[in-house]
């Protein structure tokens, strides 16, 4: 079967094929801090689940503090100029986008159909794990279709990937990182607190306050917990149930769907949810850290507003 | 109360633009404490947190496939490509790739899209393709400004899809913490809340984007030339 191990064995291997070649890199003067960086990530994906709390504890600090003090530089692996690029495209005009449209194709049918498959009585690819398995496999199936297209130096997709990698830089890991705070936060019981002090908070006699306080209440802890998956639990405990619900009557599933939807309003403005909205201002070599916050946040606003007028409109007529 | 000190330092912290990464672990890490943990412990649950939710880098393994389609000229093709089409700008395309992404999130398929895999090498360099087929090189805040745009672009159309459809991870939620408390409902019932919000999400983000052209055109006077 394929599992989260094969996946997570596929990962570890790039990372240390990145942590090995910015040793290598003589143009970036900061190689062994790149090279220490993956190399531990490299660690974690390969040995994490054999080194225990403590020893993964210890690399995360490590990871932090290279960060932090600026270890990383841009790795620099030789690749193609502009005008071979533009040859490139000449050359093989939208064929090159086959490739890169495969990876959701695959991922698609990797987790629709993929998963029904059964070999020798075992499932062919984890089926709880299907949709990052199938993308797994669908970049292995992107590649597979990109080399022969292009006939690259053979170490080509990991320099290149490195060279990305680079472009990322410590914002790759981000997104992990506050998964992982998440979790210490609900160890500690951040949410509870944070909901007795909303509840604490509003007025209990008014529908319009109610329906504010639980919409802008989700936004809020949202922008702060970074992920409106976390901040939904604590609000409907603290707002929704006890005062929508049951005390005006309003619909719990109306109260469910448009909750949520405000809180999404939050993650769209809060760098807490960094995949969505710090890793593209890398990706996209972006020189103000806040730019697609700033993009996103006048929709963001307008949709409050809006989801606050239609709970308000909504959950309490059905 | 004192658990919340992990939130003061990540105000803190990215008031004073330390790095995200350190904040983020100097966050948990008081809070471990302040909960009355022992150091030693907190740095165990921390690396005990860190390892379970390393499926969420997974995604990186796509940039070697994608970085060695860029060496090929990915993004130049992409270019090419959009110019073909007489009638795109920035705004339309963008609008149109909105459209998209949202209909596949409806679907359940959000893996077609992302940063990595389809704004950076695809989307963005179509929507600079676009204004500077019309309008000759942007200055680079320009340019940067619409980078930007590519990247909500796709973030917000997801966001705002994928909840109509009945099996997405946040509806399986509410379904689950409603059950929990007693108010069994169907997911059904979700997806039919959250379509009001998808249209007005598409209305109000298309609108943006429309005006996103005509911001463009009045900055930038049309290239003779191009």
């Amino acid at each position: 079967m394929i599992g989260l191990g094969f996946v997570y064995g596929l990962a570890g291997l790039m990372f240390a094929a990145m942590a090995g070649l910015s040793a290598g890199d003589r143009a970036n003067p900061k190689r062994w801090g790149n090279a220490a960086f993956w190399g531990l990530v490299a660690t974690s994906f390969l040995a994490g689940d054999h080194i225990g709390g403590l020893a993964n504890g210890l690399i995360v600090i490590a990871l932090a503090l290279l960060a932090g003090l600026g270890a990383l530089g841009q790795g620099r692996p030789v690749t193609t100029s502009p005008a071979q690029r533009l040859q490139g495209a000449e050359r093989l005009g939208a064929r090159l986008l086959i490739p890169a449209l495969i990876i959701p194709v695959v991922a698609i049918l990797g987790s629709l159909v993929l998963k029904t498959i059964v070999v020798a009585g075992q499932p062919l690819i984890d089926p709880k794990n299907a949709t990052l398995v199938s993308l797994a496999l669908g970049a292995l199936a992107a590649l597979a279709v990109a080399a022969p297209m292009l006939r690259p130096p053979l170490l080509a997709p990991l320099q290149e990937g490195r060279r990305l990698m680079d472009t990322v830089g410590w914002a790759a890991l981000l997104p992990q990182m506050l998964a992982a705070l998440g979790a210490l936060f609900a160890l500690a019981g951040v949410g509870d607190v944070v909901g007795r002090l909303i509840g604490q908070a509003i007025p209990l006699d008014n529908r319009l306050a109610v329906t504010v306080a639980f919409t802008v209440g989700m936004a809020g802890l949202t922008a702060v917990m970074g992920n409106a998956f976390a901040a939904f639990p604590v609000m409907t405990a603290a707002v929704g149930l006890p005062l929508i619900v049951r005390r005006f009557g309003g619909d719990p599933a109306i109260m469910g769907a448009i909750g949520m939807l405000a809180g999404f309003c939050g993650t769209l403005v809060t760098p807490m949810a960094a995949n969505f909205n710090i890793v593209p201002v890398r990706l996209l070599e972006l020189d103000d850290r806040w730019a697609v916050i700033r993009v996103q946040a006048p929709t963001a606003m307008a949709l409050l507003a809006v989801n606050t007028a239609l709970m308000y409109l909504l959950v309490f007529r059905f | 109360m004192w658990v919340l000190v992990g939130i003061g330092i990540l105000i803190a912290g990215f008031a004073v633009r330390l790095n995200p990464l350190l904040i983020v672990v100097a966050a948990a890490l008081a809070t471990g404490l302040a909960a009355g943990h022992a150091p030693w412990t907190v740095i165990a649950e921390l690396g005990k947190a860190f390892n379970d939710n390393r499926l969420i880098s997974i995604a990186w393994l796509v940039l070697p496939v994608i970085g060695l389609l860029e060496r090929g000229g990915l993004q130049e093709a992409a270019r090419r490509l959009i110019g073909r089409f007489r009638g795109a700008t920035t705004g339309r395309l963008l609008l149109a790739y909105f459209a998209f992404r949202q209909g596949m999130g409806a679907l359940g398929l959000t893996a077609v899209g992302g940063q990595a895999p389809m704004v950076r090498p695809l989307i963005a360099p179509m929507a600079e393709a676009a204004a500077e087929r019309r309008f000759g090189p942007l200055p680079d805040a320009l340019r940067q400004t619409v980078r930007a745009h590519a990247a909500a672009v796709d973030n917000i159309a997801v966001f705002f899809g994928e909840d109509i459809f009945i099996a997405f991870g946040s509806v399986l939620l509410i379904k689950g913490v409603l059950d929990g408390a007693g108010y069994p409902i169907a997911p059904l019932q979700l997806s039919v809340w959250a379509t009001p919000t998808a249209l007005a999400a598409l209305a109000i983000h298309g609108a943006r984007l429309v005006w996103l052209d005509r911001q463009l055109r009045r900055t930038m006077t049309p290239d003779p030339a191009a």
